[in-house]
């Protein structure tokens, strides 16, 4: 059985939060995220979930976070101001091991910028937007079936590791139209919070389990702990102790650092033979794929490397690649964010060249395949 | 096989509605289709263009680079996508606010009054944009069958006579 259906992406990303168990979405909507505030407060009343629209996107992060302390999967969405106005609390969630999903559509910025049209300009502050050493799950989608499938993941690694969980998305592919067979989306696992495995009065909240993540139970359980964004112990109080201030903030990065064959996911297309790759993701990834296709047709040797966590990075894969070709080339809707890492992780083993724009507008294939071309004369 | 097309006009004409119908009838003929779009903050009055790609093969870059089909509803859309015309492609232009001229890059031109033809058949202007789609059925995109049914999937209850005379006008004008 197949259900196919034309649908955007934001449509994509709400009914893949729904599948993945999610009950309560609170937000400010803003464009181009709309869609998804939209969809789910139409559909979550269906599934007996709550759909709340606050005062603006601080208190939608606010609200996400206390509910999702009572146990339940929850979700918003936004776009770059909105974004901005997040992060404090995305800190909090962060340290106070809240997990939840917090959806950006990316579009022009700075400031309210391009409300209508695409950017990937939020690569560095969706991991370090916020204040404080974290280890951040930064997932970024291509397709329309993908922001269903990341969707998903994205709550899942969300309650595994006990963390904020961002999908950056963009304009493009969140606005964009294309087939999904949702029959086949919905196959996909589900992961649901661990719940404690001792009373009440041997509960220790913030104790790590074999992760590196805290436990918690839902409030109203009969489990009583602290909750705070002050660095704390394992029962959750605040705490000066340089050992308990290193403890925590270490496994805070760690729980996701050491978790990474589990989190890293890239896609690789026409690399087996390449002696050149481009780096691309997101929206800009479906005109580099067509660039790959471009470049081919001449006879040169392309391959498309895809990361789909844009944090972690896939840096293996990325390092095993790069010890075959003779050249690196990334293209992203910004001034070369995630080029900068890509750097960092290549170590100048060989050259790294780029096409980075900030004008609105996806770049085209055969935009791409000259700026490489220049590159590789 | 693959066909760009630009349905182009002011915001509120429900441009973008005509191009996810026009996907969505390749969709229901086993094609592969998308559909972007691009529009000002405006909620009417604004420029407004969507863009639908069907091919047989998949589709990887989502905007259409240069149109082998364009519908302008606009003198303003006509002016400005105009440029963007394959050579030797498809130009509809909605003759109730285009001016009809020559155009070197249209093989065909089909030069339809389709919002006065929509008000005629219906009453209701905001039929124009099933009327231009009926236009279109007759330049064998999509089959006319699948056009219905997608027409029928997306517009409200209580409608479809309504909208199916606007269509029927826009395809004997584009058969005539």
């Amino acid at each position: 059985m197949s259900d196919i259906r034309l649908m955007q992406g934001n449509e994509a990303c709400a009914l893949g939060a729904i599948h993945a168990g999610v009950r309560f979405y609170a937000g400010y909507p803003i464009t181009p995220s709309t869609e998804i505030a939209e969809i789910m407060a139409e559909e979550l009343p269906k599934y007996g979930g709550k759909f709340i629209q606050m005062e603006d996107e601080i208190a939608g992060m606010a609200a996400i976070i206390g509910a999702s302390l009572t146990g339940k999967k929850t979700l918003t969405a936004t776009s770059g101001p909105g974004f901005s106005l997040k992060q404090e609390n995305i800190g909090y969630a962060a340290m106070a091991e809240v997990p939840c999903v917090v959806v950006n559509v990316q579009r022009g910025g700075p400031s309210t910028g391009l409300p209508t049209s695409p950017a990937q300009s939020e690569i560095m502050q969706s991991k370090y937007g916020s204040h404080g050493d974290r280890g951040a799950i930064v997932l970024t989608p291509s397709t329309v079936p993908e922001c269903f499938r990341l969707a998903v993941r994205s709550v899942n690694l969300a309650e595994k590791y006990m963390t904020p969980v961002i999908l950056l998305m963009d304009e493009i592919v969140g606005h964009m139209r294309e087939a999904i067979d949702l029959e086949e989306e919905r196959k996909a696992e589900v992961y649901d919070r661990k719940k404690p495995d001792c009373g009440p009065e041997d509960y220790v909240a913030y104790a790590p389990d074999e992760n590196g993540a805290p436990v918690l139970a839902p409030f109203g359980a009969g489990y009583r702990y602290h909750v705070t964004g002050l660095t704390h112990d394992e029962t959750g109080f605040s705490t000066m102790v340089p050992e308990k201030v290193e403890r925590v903030n270490r496994r805070l990065v760690d729980k996701i650092e050491n978790n990474k064959e589990d989190i890293v996911m890239w896609e690789e297309t026409c690399t087996d033979d390449a002696e050149s790759v481009i780096v691309a993701y997101g929206g800009a990834a479906r005109a580099a794929r067509e660039a790959v296709e471009l470049l081919r047709a001449e006879g040169k040797k392309v391959g498309l490397f895809r990361p789909i966590s844009v944090w972690p990075f896939p840096d293996k894969a990325l390092t095993a690649l790069a010890a075959k070709v003779r050249s690196v080339f990334v293209t992203e809707m910004n001034d070369g964010q995630l080029a900068g890492e890509v750097k960092k992780v290549i170590g100048g083993k060989v050259p790294v060249d780029g096409l980075f724009v900030m004008d609105g507008e996806i770049m085209t294939p055969q935009e791409i395949a000259d700026g490489w071309k220049g590159a590789n004369q | 096989m693959k066909h760009n097309i630009r349905l182009t006009g002011t915001g509120g004409q429900g441009l973008i509605l005509a191009g996810i119908i026009l996907a969505e009838a390749a969709l229901l003929e086993g094609k592969n289709a998308i559909q972007s779009q691009s529009y000002g903050p405006e909620a009417r009055g604004g420029a407004s263009k969507a863009e639908v790609i069907i091919a047989d093969e998949a589709i990887h870059f989502p905007k259409v680079q240069e149109s082998d089909y364009l519908l302008a509803m606009s003198e303003k859309a006509y002016e400005k996508y105009s440029a963007g015309m394959k050579d030797g492609s498809v130009l509809i232009i909605d003759t109730t606010f285009v001016e009809e001229r020559p155009n070197a890059k249209a093989k065909t031109t089909y030069a339809i009054p389709i919002t006065k033809l929509a008000i005629d058949a219906t009453g209701r202007e905001l039929t124009a944009n099933i009327c231009a789609l009926g236009v279109m059925s007759a330049l064998g995109l999509v089959g006319e069958e699948a056009l219905k049914k997608a027409i029928l999937n997306r517009i409200p209850k209580g409608t479809e006579e309504l909208n199916m005379k606007a269509f029927e006008a826009g395809k004997n004008a584009a058969e005539a």
